[in-house]
């Protein structure tokens, strides 16, 4: 970020115009791509604009947006989490069963876990390991303590998630406050707060940030430990929704959670990373793999295929944009 | 002795040394009893990891973010299509393999496509192909019942001695990889472009071309290990990939090949495939349940890379 203000200054200024104009035109283009889906789904099926076709099509969008700034945290800091999918399903599996029928055990557990996340974290910077491979490693072991946890498919919510997941606000569906409301606690906590910026620098510049006497350990520690905490906030209100447990229900959250951020306007180095593009981009992909592709023609065996295509489209766009930055 | 000593600081003596050491606690543990079924079946089944392990170790040292993340989908697609292809008659397995193998380099050359013309980090080219290759296997294979050529199936179920024949084959091959990627302009070309992509460029080495090549070739492997695991498990599937895209990563980085690139080992990988392997066997014999396994093969993967990450500092 800082490297390129400098560039803009040694600028003229129409330049500048220009370029600030690009940058605004990439800022937006989350948000214009999740435009572009929501007008296919308008033209191709209008009754699905309303408060039930929301509530329906993005059912599953909390939990998705919540995981993908999960996986934001981690490659804020140049790392990759490959765990994050069947962390969420661990945790759903814990949801089901310790935290409804011995609540204090089940809190006692998810913290333990966000602990073992901070533990991670820590690891990967005294050891100077690859984070692919510790997460790849990691992705097993949360994935067999969740058959343990729960070796069939069963378990049930506890009450007041399920009353908090099927709240019904007047107007505005629920799962559109909820995005908005994260995706701004998140804005205001990792872009506006004074060790937000120190975070993110950790991803940017670590060897500036070092030198400036903060701790690097101590940053990918913090990352790691809200990576963790988002993604058992992700697995409850998973939860919450699907009312019981499986030890498979995350797997695929892995990869689509790293999609939103990159779909959000993130970059895998650099620290460069955007909250609000990240569940916007989580919202784009909810709706793209909604179970409403069916009833628009949209043939079952294609609707991957529907959220690959969406991906590229979106990330040629951005090709298109940053040309002009250049 | 010299050669123990040469053999000490290579770093895949160690994933060797991890194989035979799960196998000894294994016959250990049986009293001896089926220790040589147990190498034979691990040699078979080893043999998938590491056709895809090596296409992934190429990708991998191009140097940091390349990752083949179509595999497992690649690997669906081509069995699908070698199936289709060889229509159960003996007279078409050579165009089946060939055309297995066409659609996967096909795969990998577009996934190169995405990369170069969109400019976005391998990882998400790779997934959002992954995506649409995956549709279009349900698609294409949609209630494939095909079983493989008797030939086909025999061949690579065939064994000389308790040695599979497809496991020679597969060493073979490794070898020639080997020989491609240290003694081969190609394989230093991959080297050079992961310790340095700007210096290998303006050293003279077509960016472009190798690393297009590479993509390809991964492609083309997982294109080739389908068609062999539709034959080996007698039917294709849309699921028969999918333990393939943690295996070629895990196998690639415990066998000593660096993640940052640059820096590849091909002998690790077949060291690497039989210790994950023997890993399950070892599991499984002393019969614990699926949950237990998972986290045990979770636990030792970050164990030995903790193990082995001090060297890594160098870099």
């Amino acid at each position: 970020m800082t490297a390129a203000s400098l560039d803009t200054t040694a600028k003229t200024s129409a330049e500048r115009g220009a370029l600030a104009r690009a940058r605004l035109l990439r800022g937006l283009l989350p948000a214009l791509s999740l435009a572009l889906v929501l007008l296919a789904i308008a033209w191709l099926n209008p009754r699905a604009i309303s408060y039930f076709g929301f509530s329906l099509m993005l059912n599953l969008a909390i939990p998705i947006a919540l995981a993908t700034i999960a996986q934001m945290f981690v490659i804020a800091g140049n790392e990759l989490d490959l765990s994050i999918g069947t962390f969420v399903g661990f945790v759903g599996c814990v949801t089901a069963t310790w935290l409804k029928d011995a609540p204090l055990i089940g809190v006692v557990i998810l913290l333990g876990s966000i602990g073992i996340y901070a533990l991670l974290g820590a690891l990967i910077h005294l050891r100077n390991l690859p984070s692919i491979v510790v997460t790849l490693g990691m992705s097993f072991v949360w994935q067999g303590l969740a058959i343990l946890v729960l070796p069939k498919p069963g378990g049930k919510a506890p009450d007041w998630l399920l009353a908090i997941m099927s709240f019904k606000p007047p107007f505005i569906p629920f799962p559109i406050i909820a995005a908005l409301l994260i995706g701004l606690v998140v804005h205001f906590g990792l872009m506006r707060t004074s060790y937000g910026v120190i975070l993110r620098g950790s991803g940017g510049n670590p060897a500036a940030l070092k030198r400036a006497g903060w701790s690097l350990l101590r940053t990918k520690i913090v990352l790691f430990a809200l990576a963790g905490l988002f993604g058992v906030l992700s697995g409850m209100a998973l939860i919450g929704i699907t009312t019981s447990a499986d030890a498979n229900i995350g797997n695929g959250y892995t990869l689509l959670a790293i999609a939103g951020v990159i779909l959000g306007g993130g970059e895998f180095v650099g620290g460069r990373v955007s909250p609000i593009g990240a569940v916007i981009g989580a919202l784009t992909l909810a709706l793209a793999a909604s179970p409403l592709l069916t009833f628009m023609h949209i043939p079952p065996d294609w609707q991957v295929a529907a959220n690959g295509a969406i991906l590229i489209i979106v990330l040629a766009a951005r090709v298109l944009i940053s040309r002009k930055e250049r | 002795m010299i050669l123990v000593k040469s053999l000490a600081g290579k770093p895949w003596v160690w994933s060797f040394l991890g194989a035979l050491l799960v196998w000894l606690a294994t016959i250990a543990f049986t009293g001896g009893y089926g220790a040589g079924g147990m190498v034979t079946a691990a040699l078979s089944l080893a043999v998938f990891t590491v056709i895809v392990g090596v296409g992934q170790m190429f990708v991998i040292t191009l140097g940091p973010g390349n990752v083949d993340l179509s595999l497992p989908a690649n690997i669906g697609l081509a069995s699908a299509v070698a199936m289709k292809v060889m229509a159960g008659s003996d007279s078409m397995i050579v165009v089946g393999l060939l055309a297995a193998l066409a659609c996967g380099a096909a795969i990998g050359a577009v996934n190169y496509l995405l990369i170069w013309a969109l400019r976005i980090p391998p990882i998400i080219a790779t997934l959002s192909a992954s995506f649409i290759i995956q549709s279009i296997d349900i698609s294409y294979g949609r209630g494939l019942q095909i079983k493989p050529p008797p030939g086909f199936a025999d061949f690579t179920n065939w064994q000389i001695l308790g040695v599979p024949v497809l496991a020679l084959l597969t060493v073979l091959f490794t070898i020639g990889a080997a020989i491609a990627m240290q003694r081969m302009i190609y394989g230093r070309s991959v080297l050079a472009i992961g310790q340095n992509i700007r210096a290998a460029w303006l050293a003279g080495v077509n960016v472009g071309r190798i690393r297009f090549l590479t993509y390809t070739l991964s492609g083309a492997l997982g294109g080739i290990d389908g068609a062999l695991l539709a034959g080996y498990f007698r039917g294709a599937n849309v699921d028969i990939g999918n333990e393939y895209l943690l295996a070629s990563i895990a196998v690639v980085v415990i066998g000593g090949t660096s993640v940052a690139g640059g820096k590849a080992n091909v002998p690790g990988v077949w060291g690497a495939a039989l210790f994950l392997v023997l890993l399950l066997t070892m599991l499984n014999t002393f019969g614990v349940s699926a949950g237990v396994r998972l986290l045990l093969t979770g636990l030792i993967i970050v164990g030995v890379i903790t193990a082995a990450g001090g060297e890594k500092a160098v870099r």
